[in-house]
């Protein structure tokens, strides 16, 4: 396994794992994975979902115990069974995906909460937890109230308190799991100088991250992981984020702007001058029959609760919907879908799919009046729907009545499509439709998405990452702190201008 | 003082529901507003109190105890046997036999839990029946009466007479009360084992995930509150002057009802020693003016629920719940899901 | 065996081994250790005893699936007693005719209606704790069950409603009748209906239900009326069974209906679990308390197996899911 750094030089690695196995009822998350971490280097550690980047940190912070035969040397120091009160005692520091605070409990006690933990009961003493509290926030250059609960907090402003709980005490290695997954822009820069200056004071750390434009600015070696095994470990010069992807899937992705023109189809939906005062202002646009419109924009642009309104779970302070020609006033979701306005959230997990229960009750949940026999649901006409579509979207399942959590993301992803689909819409609202999926499942998503729209669906296409739209949407609204900036046709920019504009 | 009000919202609104129902009935009766009547109070809560606190550590862990009120009936009456074997024994004995019998039935719960996996309102539901059912088959519902003179003797620890001629005491069940509410003031709130079963109800995997030990946390609030039951048992005893199997049979749903009632959540990570007091004291003194109004006690409890229904109603319902509008709020106080892989 | 236990789920339904497995051991054990236990007697006491508790369970097992719970069953059996025992003595007592009968079940169903109406509208508008809610309810009605009452008794009814109690038709008791007609009702709602649909989607994840378009406050208003009304026949079959209306009737029943719900597979957090497996849980109870019975133990000691069983069972499942995932 290659080591080299980029200077060529040997430095002693300050962590270093070695044949790590680890097996989840059967399945092998990890399989023989080396790992190593050179004193202050910015280490990226790639793979798709699943590939078992969190599994390994989870070894190594001593939340896992990895299979015999596992070596973990830590600093010179071979450790048999890390446990996570070890891990911290050596300044391994992580800062989880879902970031593990404690919502209830202020912020100071939050960042220093390592002086809580440990099984010897003492006192605690709030002053010195108010100062650690503030002396970490104050590294971030970040001003909280301290006192105040976390659950006071936005999400941005609680991952600035995951990252400073991590600069507590004498931190050696920080892990950073998808940091900037809930991020603006211009606090990912700020976590991004942060991470340098870490680096520069000599602490090392791990950056995970599914966008492979930041990992490409801020690391110096790459570590792709595919399917629980090691690909490779990779210098940073010479990469390109299509190589990364590559490694990552295996495969090569070639892609071409889809964008058709579609003003002569029909308006199906015209929006005008729609405003919810402190969400989103003045926005008017047509979505014609057959259309794929895309909207982008950072977080806090407005676009999910746009979407929100549209689908009627939201009223719209001033503006009018008018729908195939007649203005419409929802007043709750039920009646947009009977509408015809169908929407699929950004949050899969906890919004989109009822996670613990089956793949067919998720897909007939929004269409139960399509498969009553009288009154009663009728489990032959529920079995033919759910196989219907099953077919038609291509999804790889087990069972019918297998939770749909045992799916991959992409394949849940399509039952969330199909449960719509089965409502029989007119407008498919499609809010950041590949979170949480694989890349390479990703381009499965949009041939149905095409495939939809050449059967006359209007489709309202939303994501923060604007090649999705760009190479996806037939024309592009870019929206800023909830209003139009502005309106692109990809046949008529390139990429870079468009992420320009977006990220400006 | 503005930080304090938002902080602690349900103690603030109990507070303010309070003193406004004290004003309503200092003016309504003469005798709400005396000395007397406030010590009352004390001297007929303090046993529910100390059950309170007691509960209140096992719902900001994250569980909930079903069991504890008949725990503490067995304490009573396996203490009330054990001091009649030694011979009579004194408070210091009678606290200690209580106090080692409540930790150990409560521990109980807190093994089947961590050892089991099973979730704690079944396992305090299973319990509840086993505990109970054993009680009143082996002591065929036969009450204790021949309690040795030290129990069943009143302490008073403070004492007035009133101008009207009658006495105003406070009697020990208040002062146990008041180190029993210290204490779990103290340990949840000072301690860094209070502050880890915080951290523990509020996000179970991110405790663990600091390194805590799970188990540990089960066994230490289901051990608190058993220590506590046990405690609370020996009160009662004391007060009513006689053991009685089922007396307190039925008792967990109203301590429960009180100290949700008083901000801790069911589900963990929140709850606090003054709101569940402050809980405990609303039940207490709507019964209390009830009584002083003059209404039947029979019609108590029709409004002590109805009251409780309304509190609860007004304290969880905000604009955005009541009007369906505004009610797409997403929540910000849950935390994102867990994405992780594995 | 895994080809067997295959088998076994697609008839019965995973959840309904536990519960079988109960219901064999219980039959095996107390078989042989009381020559009278395999009579008709037994089966006779079972089946005039199971009703109140097992319509109970039903009013138990709904609100659970939405992940909540109804503490008020009990009571609001009682005030759906008191309304009908009012009504006939209104209506001339002992010598009420069939139309007052009719009148006052009505009204005690439409009182344990009002009484799930209230929990349901306070817990889907303020989304305040079910477990709180349903307590609080329950301190009101059996207050005012008390106020009402004075704590006494409330008797004397026409004779035709004792058949509704002790009566058999073609042998079968018909309090039988009436809990199996209420289980077969809740489990076509449950499996059938949109409402139970909905019941499971909400239980797991109330607010994916909500965006899929399920009008997620009328269901948990509907399932809190449907379980005051189930409270509410059982208060009717009480009030034939003792020919007399108490508040506190059947009040130990409460949380063996959950000890019940616990045992026949009910997730405790709501969104799984079926009525069947719930029933075959509440016949082994009401024949564990016979068979000891027949050995001479009294109800106390049955309600202390009773919690044994519920802990065996459940670490039985631990054990089981232990064992599954190391096969795997």
């Amino acid at each position: 396994m290659s080591t080299a750094t980029n200077d060529g030089v040997k430095a002693r690695p300050l962590l270093s794992l070695r044949g790590i196995n680890m097996t989840f009822g059967g399945v092998k998350a990890l399989k023989n994975v080396s790992f190593e971490v050179l004193p202050g280097e910015v280490h990226c550690l790639a793979g798709e979902n699943g590939s078992g980047k969190s599994t390994l940190i989870k070894v190594i912070s001593g939340v896992y115990r990895p299979a015999d035969g596992a070596e973990i040397v830590f600093d010179g120091e071979r450790i048999s069974h890390m446990t996570p009160a070890m891990a911290q005692s050596r300044g391994i520091q992580i800062i989880w995906q879902d970031l593990a605070l404690f919502p209830e409990m202020s912020v100071a006690e939050n960042i220093a909460f390592q002086t809580l933990s440990g099984s010897r009961p003492r006192f605690v003493n709030y002053a010195a937890i108010g100062e650690i509290a503030a002396e970490a926030l104050a590294r971030l250059g970040v001003t909280l109230d301290v006192d105040r609960p976390l659950k006071d907090f936005a999400i941005a402003q609680r991952q600035i308190v995951a990252i400073a709980r991590a600069l507590v005490g004498e931190a050696r290695i920080v892990f950073m799991d998808e940091p900037t997954a809930s991020l603006t822009q211009s606090e990912t820069d700020h976590l991004l100088a942060i991470v340098r200056a870490l680096s520069a004071s000599g602490i090392a750390v791990v950056f995970v991250s599914h966008r492979l434009a930041e990992v490409l600015e801020i690391s110096s070696r790459i570590t792709v992981l595919r399917d629980g095994a090691l690909v490779g470990v990779y210098p940073v010069e010479g990469m390109t984020q299509s190589k990364i992807t590559e490694l990552m899937t295996g495969r090569t992705f070639d892609q071409n702007v889809r964008a058709r023109d579609v003003s002569q189809n029909p308006v199906l939906l015209s929006v005008s001058k729609l405003s919810r005062p402190g969400e989103f202002e003045d926005i008017s646009f047509d979505l014609r029959r057959g259309e794929t419109l895309g909207i982008t924009g950072l977080l806090g642009s407005g676009r999910t609760e746009l979407a929100l309104t549209l689908f009627g779970m939201r009223r719209p302070a001033a503006g009018t919907i008018v729908l195939e020609g007649r203005a419409m006033r929802f007043a709750s979701n039920r009646e947009a879908i009977a509408s015809g306005v169908a929407y699929l959230s950004e949050d899969r997990l906890s919004l989109g799919l009822n996670q613990p229960q089956s793949i067919a009750d998720n897909l007939v949940m929004a269409s139960l009046n399509r498969i009553l026999s009288g009154r009663l649901i009728s489990p032959d006409k529920k079995r033919a729907l759910v196989a219907r579509w099953i077919a038609d979207l291509g999804i790889r399942i087990g069972k019918q009545d297998d939770a749909i959590s045992t799916l991959s993301g992409g394949n849940q992803q399509r039952v969330a499509i199909a449960k719509w689909l089965a409502t029989d819409p007119k407008v498919l609202i499609l809010d950041a439709p590949t979170v949480g999926v694989d890349v390479g499942a990703r381009a499965g998503i949009f041939e149905i998405v095409a495939r939809l729209a050449e059967t006359g669906l209007a489709i309202l296409l939303i994501s923060d990452e604007v090649p999705e739209v760009y190479f996806n949407a037939d024309r592009i609204i870019h929206m800023e702190k909830g209003r139009i900036a502005g309106w692109h046709d990809p046949r008529a920019t390139t990429l870079k201008d468009l992420e320009a504009a977006v990220y400006a | 003082m503005r930080k304090l009000f938002l902080s602690h919202t349900t103690e603030v609104v109990l507070f303010a529901v309070i003193i406004a129902m004290s004003i309503v009935l200092g003016f309504a009766t003469d005798r709400f507003f005396t000395l007397g009547n406030a010590f009352d109070l004390l001297n007929i809560s303090a046993v529910n109190i100390i059950f309170a606190v007691g509960l209140l550590v096992v719902l900001i862990a994250g569980g909930i105890d079903i069991s504890f009120a008949v725990a503490a009936s067995i304490v009573q009456y396996v203490t009330a046997l054990a001091l009649e074997r030694i011979g009579g024994g004194g408070w210091v004995s009678g606290l200690l036999i209580a106090a080692c019998l409540g930790i150990v039935l409560g521990v109980i719960n807190a093994f089947l839990i961590h050892r089991f996996r099973i979730i704690s309102i079944v396992a305090t539901i299973a319990t509840f029946n086993v505990y109970f059912g054993l009680l009143m088959f082996f002591t065929k519902g036969v009450s204790i009466y021949n309690l040795p003179d030290w129990l069943t003797s009143r302490v008073i620890i403070y004492e007035r007479e009133m101008a009207d001629g009658s006495w105003a005491e406070i009697t020990l069940p208040v002062v146990v009360m008041a180190v029993c509410t210290f204490a779990t003031w103290l340990f949840i709130t000072r301690t860094t084992t209070g502050r880890q079963l915080y951290a523990f109800g509020d996000n179970p995997e991110g405790a663990r995930r600091f390194g805590i030990n799970i188990g540990a946390m089960q066994f230490i609030a289901f051990g608190w509150l058993g220590l506590m039951a046990g405690i609370a048992g020996l009160m009662q005893a004391h007060y009513a002057q006689e053991v009685v199997p089922n007396a307190l049979y039925g008792r967990e749903l109203d301590v429960l009802a009180a100290v949700v009632l008083g901000g801790a959540r069911l589900g963990g990570g929140k709850g606090s020693v003054l709101g569940c007091v402050l809980g405990v004291l609303l039940v207490s003194i709507t019964q209390n003016g009830l009584n002083l109004m003059g209404v039947s006690p029979f019609a108590f409890k029709m409004f002590v629920g109805a009251i409780i229904l309304v509190a609860i109603t007004l304290s969880s319902a905000r604009i955005g719940n009541l009007v369906p509008v505004f009610a797409t709020r997403k929540s910000t106080d849950a935390q994102p899901a867990d994405r992780g892989e594995s | 065996m895994n080809a067997l236990a295959a088998r076994f789920n697609a008839i019965f339904g995973a959840d309904m081994a536990g519960p079988l497995a109960a219901l064999v051991a219980v039959l095996i054990v107390f078989g042989f250790a009381s020559p009278h236990f395999l009579t008709g007697a037994t089966f006779g006491s079972v089946a005039f005893q199971l009703p109140e508790l097992g319509v109970l369970a039903l009013a138990m097992l709904m609100p659970i699936l939405t992940g909540g719970l109804n503490l008020a069953i009990t009571f609001t059996a009682n005030i759906a007693g008191l309304t009908l025992a009012w009504t006939l003595q209104a209506k001339g007592g002992i010598d009420a005719g069939p139309g007052a009968f009719l009148l006052g079940t009505a009204l005690a169903l439409a009182v344990g209606a009002a009484s799930g109406l209230v929990m349901g509208l306070v817990i889907a508008f303020t989304r305040a704790h079910p477990i709180l809610v349903s307590l609080s309810m329950m301190i009101f009605l059996r207050g005012l069950g008390e106020f009402l009452t004075r704590g006494g008794d409330i008797s004397g009814f026409p004779t035709f409603i004792a058949p509704i109690g002790h009566g058999s038709i073609l042998g079968i008791p018909v309090p039988l009748l009436i809990l199996i007609a209420c289980v077969i009702a809740t489990h076509i709602l449950l499996s059938r209906s949109k409402l139970g649909f909905s019941t499971y989607m909400i239980g797991s994840n109330i607010e994916s239900a909500r965006y899929s378009g399920i009008n997620t406050r009328k269901v948990l208003v509907l399932v809190y009326m449907l379980s005051g009304v189930m409270a509410a026949v059982a208060g009717i079959i009480m009030l034939a069974r003792f020919n007399s209306v108490r508040v506190g009737h059947g009040e130990s029943y409460l949380l063996i209906t959950v000890l019940a719900c616990f045992l026949g597979g009910i997730n405790p957090f709501g969104g799984f679990g079926r009525v069947l497996p719930v029933f075959v849980a509440l016949i082994v109870l009401q024949l564990l308390s016979s068979g000891l019975n027949l050995l001479g133990a009294n109800q106390h000691l049955t309600t202390a197996v009773w919690g044994i069983l519920l802990i065996v069972v459940m670490v039985l499942r631990w054990l089981s899911a232990k064992f599954i995932r190391s096969v795997k």
